[in-house]
């Protein structure tokens, strides 16, 4: 959704500016912000974690408090996973972590030491979507768009999950081999809500993508 | 969150002699639930045990034609395990009924039988709560109680379980292998492992300071028509008002357990002669001495009818 033409201005550049302004007129605070930024080692624990992030290495040292989450937008400047209720409940920063999908806002950072780890920016760019996030442009899988990159996340992830023949609450035979069908994908996408009502379209795009015509 | 110091170990022996030397200390696997808790200073750990470096990630078959599941097993696995799907679907069916995909993947199973209540007032630090804080007194009692327990609460505690697995593991006769600071093992039978709330709701288990569950073991398959249904307020992802846990012989005989109702998995044995009677024989057996509030006391009948639908499925 980035734009080239230089006469529109997308919504995510006008927000870039405003920090940008922001991070100006916040110019006197330095070093109260560092302070906050750097705490002394001597009472906050921090530990050492190095995690495989879109197939970059990053030696990270940490306040051990800090999630996956917080690593991923506050460290890494990944701000595309985003938080939403960062209880668990939203699943607005749903990540996939050594080929599965979780709530990166219920897991520690340091408890990732050599994860692989893939987020929204890690499955396509602008220029190059993955076909989950193209499916989603194509079907207006959102309004507001703050659920969509976990919404993305875990739709690749649901994929993959039956093809792995992993069953869910409504299949019907356990015995067998999962169906793709409209009732299998909302019972999985049902850890992603999307507070806009966009699930018809987000269903369109995620069986247009697993080969159904939506 | 309040500051934490963060270990991780490579044997049981260690975790659990790390936890018990430390009264602060807890240990930490999906932390799922605990780090939610955390970030609300409802539990305030000091020190954090990492157990997910041990080597308690599989299933394997036990002695005597059981399957034993190793403390580590995520809720994904265990439910996809075909052993699991074909000989214990009750298991299956409770693991996918609870919460959602990307919890499932990380949570385990020690973790899932140690989760901790989700009454509304354990969560509110506002107000008291004799889980939250021993001896403040229970805000539920007289609060909105839809959620809460009908049956094994007392003066001090109504809530209830949140687990679905814990369910189906009592259901299946489950015990629990653990390991305690000084090395030693031991096996808990499920139905001792949980506690009713008493004078002291804090205390949810038998577990001893530092005593790490290291797996949980199923005896061999019981057979029957298993089936686990949950009633609740969403279709999917969401606690469950009442849930009903079954195994239907062809003779019509079986076993029930529920969620939902009480501060552990409520199963009653000697309520399951009357399983060929039907539904009504068998709950009243099952909840008698109920003691319901006027918000909750609709989860009597819900869960006869429930019971009865389970019946029904079992035999058509």
């Amino acid at each position: 959704m980035e734009t080239s033409d230089p006469l529109t201005i997308s919504r995510r550049n006008l927000l870039i500016a405003g920090a940008a302004s922001g991070a100006v007129a916040a110019v006197p605070s330095t070093s109260e912000a560092a302070a906050v930024k750097a705490p002394s080692s001597a009472s906050i624990p921090v530990a050492r974690v190095s995690l495989e992030v879109n197939g970059q290495t990053h030696a990270l040292e940490l306040d051990t408090r800090t999630t996956l989450l917080d690593a991923l937008r506050e460290t890494l400047h990944l701000t595309g996973t985003k938080k939403g209720c960062d209880h668990g409940q939203c699943g607005a920063c749903t990540v996939i972590a050594d080929g599965r999908r979780i709530n990166s806002c219920l897991s520690l950072a340091v408890m990732h030491e050599g994860s692989r780890i893939t987020t929204v920016e890690g499955l396509g760019t602008p220029q190059r979507m993955h076909p989950m996030q193209a499916a989603f442009v194509r079907h207006d899988g959102y309004q507001c768009g703050y659920c969509t990159p976990g919404q993305i996340c875990s739709a690749v992830a649901v994929l993959d999950e039956i093809s792995r023949g992993i069953p869910s609450h409504v299949t019907a035979d356990l015995t067998a081999r999962p169906l793709l069908s409209p009732d299998e994908l909302r019972e999985r996408m049902s850890g992603n809500i999307c507070r806009c009502g966009a699930y018809s379209n987000i269903a369109d795009a995620i069986t247009e993508v697993a080969g159904g015509r939506p | 969150m309040k500051p934490f110091t963060y270990q991780r170990v490579q044997t049981p022996a260690e975790a659990a002699a790390a936890v018990a030397r430390n009264p602060g200390a807890r240990f930490i696997a999906g932390g799922t639930n605990l780090l939610d808790l955390m970030k609300l200073q409802i539990e305030a750990p000091t020190h954090l045990v990492d157990v997910n470096p041990l080597k308690l990630a599989s299933i394997e078959p036990s002695a005597d034609g059981g399957l034993r599941i190793g403390a580590l097993v995520r809720n994904t696995d265990l439910a996809a395990d075909d052993r699991v799907r074909r000989d214990y679907a009750v298991l299956s069916r409770a693991l996918l009924s609870g919460a959602s995909g990307q919890l499932r993947n990380k949570a385990t199973t020690a973790g899932n039988l140690l989760q901790r209540t989700r009454c509304a007032y354990f969560y509110d630090t506002d107000q008291p709560c004799n889980k939250r804080q021993p001896g403040s007194g229970c805000s539920a009692i007289g609060g909105v109680t839809r959620q809460h327990a009908v049956i094994g609460g007392s003066t001090a505690c109504i809530a209830t379980h949140p687990s679905d697995m814990a369910v189906a593991m009592r259901l299946l006769d489950a015990s629990v292998e653990t390991v305690r600071a000084d090395g030693a093992a031991r096996v808990i039978p499920i139905a001792d492992f949980h506690r009713l709330p008493g004078n002291t709701p804090h205390i949810e288990t038998v577990l001893e300071p530092g005593e790490l569950i290291t797996a949980v073991t199923l005896p061999r398959p019981a057979g029957g028509t298993h089936v686990y249904r949950k009633v609740r307020d969403r279709a999917s992802y969401a606690f469950a008002l009442v849930s009903v846990a079954a195994i239907v012989q062809r003779d019509g005989s079986g076993r029930v357990a529920l969620g939902g109702v009480a501060h552990k998995p409520w199963r009653v044995e000697a309520a399951e002669a009357a399983m060929p009677q039907g539904a009504k024989a068998v709950t009243a057996r099952l909840l008698a001495g109920a003691t319901p509030t006027e918000h909750n006391a609709f989860k009597l009948p819900l869960v006869e009818r429930t019971l009865a639908a389970v019946l029904a499925q079992a035999r058509s």
